[in-house]
């Protein structure tokens, strides 16, 4: 068995020497360089794009709306956004032209012949201007979406509480920062059809999109990843702009075109975390049980409709936290605003609600004079609950073991002692804790409609190869899908391989998001390769397995193709946004100690404990790389990562000024894998990825509570906002 | 663009007192390279001055220390021989990370003169002299006296700063060096401060809280006199707003560390 | 002709002095292990040794780096040999998405060239201009360290 152990990964060697060919390391004969020229103001009309006389345009291509086509639709959930901006612009940096030449220095000469006048309209920013529009950016009244979920009898519930508590809680935006900026390559076949390869994570999405833009089918739109540098939800949708433009070029020029996004046009034209304002209402009884919970949501979603109405979702699902209560009412909207589109970011709307929930929960207890952590474990889900949707938690609930984990290793009750008493000096010390789960996997239904296809492939020598459209963007799909498949077929790791994900390679799997892969697109893989392996061995049932396989391969290809689907007991209803919300979740404790300097505000994180039950660890040091990384993402979030915007334009659009950790930042941190093996998961597994986005934002600001004897509750804690609390 | 290499101080300087507009000297680079990739610039002179070894020289004699214009701040760190100024390898150690530490230099620093310069601060608490040569010879400027207002120095333009001299500190002396910035390495300072006494002396310096690097007169006074030095800080600085924080803030924390100062030298 | 060594190798440098030397390495040379993710010297991806110096290459000019020598991570080991912190980075997880990787291993490399036996606090200082996203530096932290004890 591979499965628990962590063989070294696959990628590795090629990462180490270099070798690792990421998009801006290839190049294609005849190749030009693509650029985009963008609106300069959040909203307004295109009076005139102007194409300076004085400048050779023989030499380079520009593309504008009127060349796309197909539709001027950017393909995803609603038909509102352009591939290009046509008569109206509705956020700054939204793209009109396009520009491609042979060089770089020429089509930066080119991109500055291009005038674009635009009739400047009054922008709406913020969420209260988007609540009270003067003129809808969306719809009739300018909200993308609305859910509610009702449980129980909210009012009687509030009749019997002891006490009502109340409390409002905001987020703020969040740039991704992958290291490696966005980028993509485009070339036309000699049969007229597209391809493109570049850095994405849904090879499917941008095949769509391009079917779209172009009017062609699948057969003249294939979509190559390469070797991708980090995505954390980015390169989720965006590719697909990058796609159609990098085509529009190629297409109009002749030439194979690259663009690169360099790290500022990355930094103001791709998508953000959904900011977000929570209000809450509950009640409770004197010794901290909850009796009743209402929650108002309110998510900006930028111009575009984009992902939003799946992140209000997933945030809608998680408000209520980790926590029982019997009435429950949630009801949540995203609105519009002329800001870029925000959208995925690792965590989906989870992280921005559980901020909320667990800062009330810290309030809960300040009000009613108990201990934070004994409160939330009160309130913990456990196995047997009924959550708000009415999901009864039927197996692998490892809250309770999360948090046992963390608070023994981390020593938290009598830290906590220690210092609640008074502090002598400059510096103060404080340690907090989040308990908070992730639903793993798509929503409801959403795997169902997917219908994720793996298929498995026995090749000369007896190797396995698997063939999923799931992309490896760092997290190590590649070694975990090359173990279970290797597990499950009973076979050596080194006979499997994964086929580079090429959609004329590989079949849909669904996204590579919402903590499925492991769970249930790798489910699937293991499947099709157990099913290869007694295919093989029924054959020969009597030879060792390499000449078992070319008897088997003698009289045939051997293949399986598997598409996910869902266990029976899995029942959704979208219209009352109640049942089985999730196949399964995943659960944690974080508890975090920090320092914080009285002369400055700045916040050390002396240490971050996360006990995170997974199900099982496949690879358990890919797995504590992901909640390691995660969770630090989430600090960044608390601490020093802040989009500062004017007049709908970005001030900080460079890493110099958009502050994430260094390692001299980042806190040492001590993880512990809990596995509650879930039955519907290969070897137990449940989701991993997005879970540590959630809990370590408010674990820091529950230890900064305790340090300072302040209570923030918004998003995010620089010092100078900081100062503002703690000054009051 | 026209790039040139001069290998001696005379080459230099004569490329310098040659006609035509002043040329942009650089030696890391860290600064200027960073603004060419923002918004490049249309053609001009370069003179690269990482090839002149007569300005990476650093020496000691009974006066002070003589740091060379293009000593680097790595060079500052490991050199045993700045121990006896130990705010100048604090601050080195703050600046950027080791790849920026191994590309700037002290006389790159303070001839970009930026209001967050972060050895600027040290070197006007140490007293530092800036030394300018030039084909009409050698000069020193009180460092106090070289920045006349946002990154506009005293220098002609036929000068470059070929080293920075700093007097031997005083037996005793009490030094503080504290920066604050947007985080713990590769960070442009919100507050920078650096403080020298010693008997009579006492010599301020503060980055980030004015056009330029401030000397703050009325607090030197007040730390001497004895009166309420953070009071008298309101009278030297205005802090301002800008995309790494707030003046508020600034204000905030350069009164906490000028009263972390006043206690140090009250022995608190 | 204007020269530099390049992992070990002199060769003849065409590109015009002010050319970044990123661009040299990357483009002329094909080193395309050394990687932009920023341009402007913040998140340490470009950083190769300069005379054993890590630099970020975005940041230096070719006209700098002639007649000097330089390192990228193509010349700390290759695929049939890797170096101790090449074969701990894979087996202690301190590459994911592996763009950061080939200049934090530059900048370990320069450390333990200096230090054999660093502390945690001098590893964090000494690749504290290697900005990565992924791993939370913990699992970069344990390879660098595990590099230094084999």
């Amino acid at each position: 068995m591979t499965v628990g152990q962590s063989p070294p990964r696959v990628d590795g060697v090629a990462k180490v020497v270099g070798s690792a060919r990421y998009v801006d390391d290839l190049t294609k004969p005849g190749m030009w360089h693509g650029a985009t020229v963008r609106s300069p103001l959040p909203a307004g009309r295109i009076r005139s794009i102007t194409f300076d006389p004085a400048f050779d345009w023989s030499k380079v291509v520009t593309v504008t709306a009127q060349d796309i086509p197909g539709d001027n639709v950017v393909q995803l959930i609603e038909d509102d956004q352009p591939v290009l901006a046509d008569g109206v612009v509705r956020h700054a940096y939204e793209p009109i032209v396009l520009v491609a030449a042979p060089d770089r220095e020429l089509l930066a000469a080119a991109v500055k012949a291009i005038d674009i006048v635009i009739d400047h309209e009054t922008p709406i920013l913020t969420i209260a201007e988007a609540l009270n529009p003067p003129k809808p950016i969306f719809g009739p009244d300018n909200v993308f979406k609305r859910y509610t979920i009702k449980r129980g009898d909210l009012a009687a519930g509030f009749a019997a509480a002891d006490r009502i508590i109340e409390g409002t809680y905001t987020v703020h935006h969040q740039e991704h920062v992958y290291i490696e900026p966005q980028g993509i390559i485009a070339w036309v076949d000699a049969d007229g059809g597209i391809t493109v390869e570049g850095s994405l994570q849904c090879p499917y999405y941008v095949q769509k999109a391009l079917k779209r833009a172009f009017h062609v089918d699948e057969h003249q739109a294939r979509v190559i990843q390469t070797v991708t540098g980090g995505g954390f939800g980015g390169k989720e949708d965006y590719p697909s702009i990058i796609a159609c433009h990098a085509a529009l070029l190629a297409k109009k020029s002749g030439h194979p075109v690259k663009i690169i996004y360099g790290r500022q046009e990355d930094i103001e034209a791709t998508t953000k975390r959904h900011p977000a304002t929570m209000t809450y209402r509950t009640g409770v009884m004197n010794d901290g049980t909850l009796v009743a919970l209402e929650c108002d949501v309110t998510m900006d979603g930028g111009a575009y409709a984009t992902l939003t109405s799946v992140v209000l979702s997933r945030g809608t699902l998680h408000a209520s936290g980790a926590y029982r209560c019997p009435n429950v009412e949630i009801r949540s909207r995203a609105v519009a605003t002329n800001t870029p589109p925000n959208g995925a970011f690792r965590g989906f709307g989870a992280p921005q609600t559980i901020w909320g929930i667990e800062r009330h929960m810290d309030r809960i207890a300040r009000e009613l004079g108990l201990d934070p952590l004994a409160v939330r474990q009160k309130n913990l889900y456990q196995l047997g609950d009924t959550t708000a949707t009415g999901q009864i938690l039927k197996e692998s609930v490892g809250s309770q073991a999360c948090v046992e984990e963390a608070t023994t290793a981390s020593d938290y009750w009598a830290k906590r002692s220690l210092y609640g008493k008074p502090q002598q000096g400059r510096k103060r010390r404080g340690i907090g804790v989040s308990t908070f789960f992730h639903g793993a996997g798509f929503t409801g239904s959403g795997e169902a409609r997917l219908k994720g296809k793996v298929q498995v492939d026995l090749a000369p020598g007896g190797r396995l190869i698997v063939r999923s459209g799931s992309t490896d963007m760092g997290q190590g799909q590649e070694m975990v899908f090359i173990q279970m498949a290797a597990d499950a077929a009973g076979i050596p790791l080194e006979l499997v391989s994964v086929q580079p994900v090429d959609t004329g390679e590989v079949p849909d799997s669904g996204p590579t998001v919402a903590s499925r892969t492991t769970m249930i697109v790798g489910g699937i893989t293991a499947k099709a390769a157990a099913k290869v392996a007694a295919r093989v061995r029924e054959i020969a049932p009597d030879l060792p397995w390499d000449q078992a396989a070319a008897k088997a391969l003698a009289q045939g290809a051997v293949s399986e193709l598997i598409q996910y689907v869902p266990e029976g007991h899995n029942q959704w209803d979208d219209d009352t946004y109640s049942g089985d919300a999730y196949p399964c979740f995943s659960w944690a404790c974080d508890v975090a100690e920090v320092e914080v300097d009285l002369d400055t505000l700045e916040v050390t994180v002396l240490n971050v404990w996360a006990a995170q039950d997974i199900g099982k660890a496949i690879h358990p040091v890919m797995c504590a790389g992901q909640i390691e990384g995660g969770t630090l993402q989430a600090i960044g979030w608390a601490l020093c990562e802040d989009v500062v915007w004017k007049d709908g334009r970005i001030a900080n659009n460079r890493i110099t000024n958009y502050i994430i950790p260094t390692a001299l930042d980042a806190p040492p941190f001590h993880t512990i894998l809990v596995e509650e093996p879930f039955s519907g998961g290969p070897f137990g597994a449940k989701g991993v990825g997005e879970m540590p986005m959630d809990g370590g934002a408010p674990a820091v600001a529950a230890a900064i509570e305790q340090a300072l004897g302040v209570c923030p509750d918004s998003l995010p804690l620089t010092p100078e906002k900081l100062m503002e609390v703690y000054r009051g | 663009m026209i790039f040139s290499q001069p290998q001696s101080l005379t080459a230099l300087f004569d490329e310098l007192a040659s006609a035509g507009d002043r040329p942009v000297l650089i030696a890391g680079g860290t600064d200027w390279i960073v603004e060419q990739h923002l918004k490049p610039t249309a053609a001009q002179r370069v003179l690269d001055l990482s090839r002149l070894a007569e300005l990476r020289t650093l020496s000691v004699d009974g006066e002070g220390l003589r740091i060379g214009a293009g000593v680097t701040y790595r060079q500052l760190i490991e050199d045993e021989r700045t121990r006896p100024w130990p705010m100048l390898a604090e601050m080195a150690k703050l600046v950027g990370a080791w790849q920026i530490q191994a590309r700037g230099t002290l006389g790159g620093n303070v001839a970009t003169g930026s209001p967050a310069g972060d050895s600027l601060p040290v070197l006007m608490a140490y007293g530092a002299q800036v030394e300018l040569g030039s084909v009409r010879g050698t000069r020193l400027v009180p460092f106090e006296a070289f920045y006349v207002g946002y990154r506009r120095t005293v220098m002609a333009a036929d000068e470059a700063i070929t080293a920075i001299w700093l007097p031997t500190p005083a037996a005793g002396a009490v030094t503080q060096y504290r920066k604050v910035g947007t985080r713990r390495a590769q960070a442009i300072s919100k507050v920078a401060f650096a403080g020298y006494a010693a008997g009579e002396t006492i010599r301020l310096g503060m980055a980030s809280v004015g056009p330029t690097v401030m000397t703050l007169p009325h607090t030197t006074a007040a730390l001497k006199n004895g009166s309420d030095p953070v009071a008298a800080l309101h009278e030297d600085i205005t802090p301002l707003d800008d995309v790494r924080s707030t003046a508020t803030y600034r204000m905030f924390v350069a009164e906490n560390l000028v009263r972390a100062f006043a206690d140090a030298l009250a022995g608190r | 002709m204007a020269k530099m060594t390049v992992n070990g190798q002199e060769v003849t440098v065409s590109a015009p002095p002010m050319t970044r030397l990123i661009d040299v390495l990357r483009e002329q040379m094909l080193l395309t292990g050394t990687k932009e993710g920023c341009g402007e010297g913040e998140c340490g991806s470009c950083t190769v040794l300069l005379d054993g110096e890590p630099v970020n290459s975005c940041l230096v000019l070719v006209g700098q780096a002639i007649d000097r020598q330089v390192t990228t991570v193509e010349g700390l080991g290759n695929a049939e040999r890797l170096s101790p912190l090449q074969a701990c980075f894979i087996s202690e997880g301190g590459a994911q998405c592996g763009i950061c990787t080939p200049g934090m291993l530059v900048s370990a490399h320069a450390l333990l060239e200096r230090k054999p036996h660093p502390t945690d606090d001098e590893i964090r200082e000494a690749i504290a201009g290697n900005l990565c996203r992924c791993t939370g530096y913990q699992r970069i932290v344990n390879a660098i360290r595990k590099a230094a004890s084999v």
